[in-house]
Order: C-alpha cells, then structure tokens, then sequence
C-alpha cells in the first residue's frame, strides 16, 4: 500500500503530529532535509490554476533534491480526451515516486489512488479537501501557541465551497477544538451536517474568545452570485478591518486575499496578528514533511 | 401447440386470482388457467415451488438505441429485461436522434420485433430534440405507435410549453410523463443534498427540486383534462403534494423506482459512482415515505429507470460520471427483498405494481394470464437468495448500485408469447 496524502480524514492524528514534527525539524534544521529526496521524481498535475501551491509544492521537492516533471493539462492528452483512467495508468509505468494532483472535483485524488500504486499527494480537490493547507495551518498554530489541542477556531466565509473549512472540520475532530463558522447564511451548512460545530449568529461573537480566525478568499469565480449580493455588503457584514479587528486572535487566510473584502488592506498590512505570510513560509516545510512522510518509508 | 406450466403457484393481478393453478399455452396465446385434464398437450414445464406471474411492464426504460450504442443496444437492452421478467418495456425518448419523429418510432419498433422476445414501445418527446422549446409532432408520434410522451433526462422547465403539451394531446388518451426536478435549483448538484454530500465535497440536488415542480405541474395539469404521470419519485415530500393531488381526484399517476425504496444516500460513501443518479438516492427518511406511500395503495407502478451505461462513464470522478443505475436485471429481486420480505406489502401487489398496474397506468394491453391474451409469463423463485454480481449482467450497462448486495427472488423463466426467451 502506498501512502497517500488524500486527505485529513484518511489520517490518524499521529500521522498529522509526526508530520508536523518533521516540518519543524526541517525548518530549524537545513541539513536534515537536504538531498533526502534525491533521484526521486515527482509528478505535479495541475487542473485548475494555483500559484501558492504549486510553487510550494514543487520548492519543496526541490530543496529535497527530487526532479519535479510538471504537467501542463492545457498540453496533455486529457485535453484530447484520454480518460484520467488512462493517464494514471500511463503515467504510472514510468514509476515516478509520487504525484501531486489538483484538480476541480472532489474525490478525484481519491479517484486516482484507486488505479496506481504510486503515492498520491493531494494539492486541493474540489470542495473537499485541502490536506497540505491544513497541515501547513496547524503548524502555523503550533509557533503561536504551542498546543494544538482543544482551540477556540471561527472559519469565516464560503464554508460550502470551500475545501480547507472542509480539512479544519476533520482537523476540529481529531484535536478536539471549538469550531465554528461563520458566514452569508447561502454559504453555510445545515446545522444538522455538522453536529458538534457551532454556526455564529454574529461578527461580533463569530470573533470573541477565538485563538485563530481563518478567513477563506470569496470565490466570485464559483458562481456565487446568487449567494452573494456584492463583495461590497460582504465586506460590510462579514469582512475583518481595523475598526473590529479582535486583538487576541490570529487571523489566517489560505490565499489569495481579496483586499478589502474579507479583510481590509490596512488590517493586513500593519497587525502583526494576521500570520499570512507565516502560512506561505510555513508551507514549503509542511509540504517538504509530506514528501517524507508518503516517500521516504 | 400446446404447453401446459404445472403445479405453478399462480398469481395474476388483471383477473385477481392467486392460487394453485396450472397454465394451458395454445400456440401463442393463454388459453386457460386453472385445471388441465382431458386434452392433448405437446408440451409441459413443471413449475412446482415457483411462482408464475404474467410477464412485468415496464413504463420507463433507456435502450439508448440508436445513436448511444456503445451504453445498449435494443436487443441486449430487451434481453436484459426478460432475464429481469419484463416482456413488455417503454424506452424513453433521450436516444441520438430524439424520438421526436417518425422514422425513429419505426426503426425502435421493426428492430424490437425483429428480435420477438419483448414488447417495446416507444415514448415520444414532449419538445422537439428534448430542447424544450417547441413541441413534438405529438399526433403523428401517438399514431406512429408512441403510447406515453416525455422528455426524461430533462424537465420541462417551461410551464407554458407543459400547459400547450398537455391541452394537445387531451385527446390522445396517452399520459405525459414528467422528469421532476426544477433545474434552476438541482443546477450543478450531483448526489443528495446531505451530510455526507457536505463532507464529501459533493454538490446536493435538495428535495425541493423535485417536489415543487411536480406541485407546479398538477396544478397545470388539473387545468386540462390531461393526464399527468409523474417520473421517478424520490422525496418525502412529493409523495404528500401526490397524495393530496389523489385525494383530490386529480388525473394523476406516479411510479417509484426499486432503487429509491431499497436504498440510501449512504451509497456514494467513497465517491461510488454507481450509486449515482436522478433523481439522487436520498436520505432515510425519504426511503421510508416511499415504502409508506407503497404500502397504503397511492403507488401507481414500479418501474426500472433502467439507464445502462459503458464502464468508462461510471470511472471517474463523482462530478464528471454519468447519472443511471442499470435497473432490468434487479428490479424484482429489489422489491421482493426491500418490500416483500420485510412485510411492507405481498407478493401479489408487488408484481401487480410491476405488471398490471402499470399495463393500466400507460394503457397497454398487457400484464394479465386472462384468456386470449399472449402468453407473456414468468416464473419466479421467490426464495433464492444470490448476491449480485455486475459482470455477469447481460444488458451493456454493468453499472449496478447492487454489486455485491444480497438480494432474494429470482426470475427462473420468461415467455414471450409462449416462447421460451430466458
């Protein structure tokens, strides 16, 4: 069996620690990680565009000293009508050591891992998961406030359509935070979907007595249009600036950030509680502790 | 010729008759059911331990032929259903080109009895290529053998265009039968609108969807002096606004599919594309209504949905696979065990909900052993228990929720006009 990376709830929580603990290790420590992925190959597949991720993903494999092949869909052969049945089991007999796939469904990761033997590292899957986000994330946490164990965390935004809520919900179980969302009631779960996280009824609660609050990026691409009246009225009701910004929390975003929608651009720029580019340095080590854990067994 | 079927225990619907019988097949026809004695008899089948019903009609099906071949043809398409116990199948109109003329009406029905092994007639499009924009050419489609009209696969979102449809075809004394699901708000959505689906990442098709649209279509409906079938029933909360259309004696009738009674939206679990289709398996409760719903008489038929696809539709992701459960060759073995062995209702209502019942619903001469008709047949072990198995289903699409499932009823014979077809 190979060791995938398909998503949060296919982990036990020692997985997650141990991962988190290598991520460290490599971030205080260079030489530990150097050279430990040479002449290892690693596919990257992208399906739907990312700059963040892609980027982190293929530093990351390279500072380990594996080559990174990137796949260009918009040149491949899925875009002459292989089945993706195909070009996994294709791709496949050229025993790389691992893939990175995003792709716009959900469960397509899931999908692949079926058909190959070749560990399958997933980069963001539709509205379902976003493993390595969520990894990256509790690191993230672990430098503020050590613990991981037992958070007061608020998500606000897009909860339905977004994978990494989707990732920090199954995080939620397996270390036992208060979590709970807020957002447009059109961008919320039914509460009996989600039993045993909290719907805030307010901002103004949805921020109090909170450790981190995650802001998720509003999809205008998604089609929100009709869950949404404006980015205007979004920002009035439910974005983070200045004037309420809560001063014993942190505030996390997984990029790339509207300015001035779900958090302004002063708010971002000058409190040095928003960890956002915490989170991208964090990154590279996250995904670098992935590589080892599903290549290096 | 004659045949007779022994020690069968018979049921037949159309002339409310269950008991120990035999069956007396003169050349193609029944001839007598009952006791046979002091005539010549060419041939005997002893049916002893097994049930004999007349052959199952189905008022819903896809054959995909022509134009979708590579997912069914008609002859593996009509051989499917009589291994299932269907002698008589209405295919839906969604086949390349649409039935929404005469030449196709044709073609379905000379290759059907060229093969001689299954009635099958043809259900026409209620809008020319199913666009929905402007309607068949209804009369010449119902005199070219068409005996219901529909634009399954999709809904007819256009109310005005359903009002016309219905107005003029009053007098054909055919029923349009409706796909329900308003589109604005099923959109995107691939499974039920559920936790699971939540969890998943997979968008939900809510129960609304269906629900308001067939409340805005009876209302439609009791507008005209048509009749309205309604496709396909899903949710808990159709079944009130049909109930209460009943009550009210509106020309309404309504089909549930095995699939929606037997099983759960805990079927797409790990993204299982077999488990997808529309309208979606829904939740517990839903289930549970439409046993309910059956088990108080307001059902009109069971029917197959029967919607076969190639492997490569199924394999992959949720979002990309194809909607459709191949249905022919579990349909009985389903309701026998999802409502007759758990006592929902007997062994004689579920194969009148599948034979005469729907023969009646659709106005077909068929699903009754009475005197003078075909002898369109089946025998039944009503106790086999087998486990499904999707490869070894002789229709195209092996795409079955069913795999592995435990299931018991098995059909063992089927007669087509008195010949032996499976």
């Amino acid at each position: 069996m190979p060791k995938n990376l398909l998503g949060i709830r296919y982990l036990a929580k020692s997985d997650i620690e141990s991962i988190i603990d290598t991520a460290f290790e490599y971030k205080s420590n260079p030489k530990s990680y150097v050279n430990s992925l040479t002449n290892k190959n690693i596919i990257t597949i992208f399906f739907e565009n990312s700059t963040r991720t892609r980027t982190s993903f293929e530093m990351a494999a390279k500072k380990m000293g594996a080559n990174v092949i990137n796949i260009d869909y918009e040149k491949s052969s899925l875009k002459k009508g292989e089945t993706d049945f195909d070009t996994i089991k294709n791709l496949s007999a050229m025993h790389p050591d691992a893939f990175v796939v995003r792709h716009y469904h959900s469960g397509y990761p899931y999908f692949l891992s079926k058909f190959t033997d070749i560990p399958i590292i997933n980069a963001g899957d539709g509205t379902s998961e976003h493993p390595s986000q969520a990894i990256l994330d509790l690191m993230t946490m672990s430098e503020k406030k050590g613990s991981l164990d037992g958070l007061n965390v608020c998500i606000i935004g897009d909860i339905i359509n977004s994978r990494v809520a989707r990732s920090h919900l199954e995080v939620s179980k397996k270390f036992n935070w208060n979590l709970s969302f807020f957002g447009p009631s059109t961008m919320l779960p039914k509460a009996d979907w989600i039993k045993g996280i909290k719907i805030e009824k307010s901002l103004k609660s949805a921020i109090s007595k909170k450790d981190f609050i995650i802001l998720l990026r509003i999809q205008l691409e998604r089609n929100s249009g009709q869950n949404l009246p404006s980015l205007s009225e979004y920002s009035r009701f439910f974005g983070i600036n200045e004037n309420n910004l809560p001063k014993d929390a942190y505030i996390m975003h997984p990029g790339p950030v509207n300015r001035d929608v779900e958090l302004s651009s002063y708010a971002m720029d000058n409190f040095e509680n928003v960890l956002i580019t915490n989170q991208v340095e964090n990154g590279v080590f996250a995904r670098m502790a992935v590589y080892d854990f599903c290549l290096n067994q | 010729m004659r045949v007779v079927v022994r020690n069968a225990y018979v049921i037949d619907p159309a002339s409310n008759f269950e008991g120990f019988a035999d069956i007396s097949i003169k050349d193609s026809y029944i001839e007598t059911v009952g006791e046979v004695g002091g005539v010549s008899i060419d041939g005997e089948i002893d049916a002893t331990g097994l049930v004999a019903s007349p052959g199952f009609v189905d008022i819903h099906a896809h054959l995909r032929d022509p134009g979708l071949t590579h997912k069914e043809t008609i002859k593996t398409g009509l051989e499917a259903a009589v291994k299932g116990g269907f002698t008589s199948v209405c295919c839906m109109p969604n086949t390349k080109p649409v039935i929404d003329n005469v030449q196709t009406v044709e073609y379905i029905k000379h290759k059907a009895e060229a093969y001689n092994i299954c009635d099958l007639y043809p259900i026409g499009s209620i809008s020319k290529n199913e666009e929905g924009k402007e309607l068949s050419d209804m009369l010449k489609l119902a005199q070219a053998g068409c005996v219901a009209f529909s634009d399954d696969g999709v809904p007819v979102m256009n109310a005005e265009l359903l009002r016309k449809a219905l107005i003029y075809g009053e007098d054909l004394n055919v029923p349009l039968t409706l796909h329900e699901e308003d589109k604005n708000i099923s959109a995107d959505g691939v499974v039920n609108e559920c936790e699971l689906a939540f969890r998943l990442g997979l968008k939900g098709i809510p129960n609304v969807s269906e629900s308001c649209i067939i409340a805005r279509d009876i209302e439609i409906a009791k507008s005209t002096k048509a009749h309205l079938h309604i496709c396909h029933v899903s949710t808990k909360e159709s079944i009130e606004v049909l109930r209460k259309a009943k009550t009210d004696n509106a020309n309404v009738t309504f089909e549930v599919m095995p699939h929606h009674f037997s099983l759960t939206d805990n079927e797409i679990d790990n993204y299982n594309t077999f488990a997808k289709v529309n309208p979606p398996l829904r939740s517990e409760s839903d289930v549970e209504a439409i046993k309910t719903a059956i088990a108080s008489g307001i059902v009109d038929a069971i029917a197959t949905d029967h919607a076969p696809h190639e492997e490569d539709a199924k394999r992959c992701t949720m979002q990309k696979a194809a909607f459709g459960i191949s249905g022919f060759e579990t349909a009985f073995a389903a309701a026998n065990t999802y409502l007759v062995k758990q006592g929902i209702i007997s062994l004689y209502e579920a194969i009148r909900l599948m034979s005469y019942a729907p023969a009646q619903t659709f106005n077909l001469d068929a699903g009754s052993l009475e005197e003078g008709k075909f002898a369109n047949l089946i025998l039944i072990d009503k106790d086999k228990e087998w486990v499904v198995d999707r490869f070894k289903f002789v229709s195209k699409g092996k795409n079955t929720p069913y795999h592995n499932k435990k299931l018991t009823g098995l059909i063992v014979k089927t007669l087509y006009k008195g010949k032996e077809v499976f």
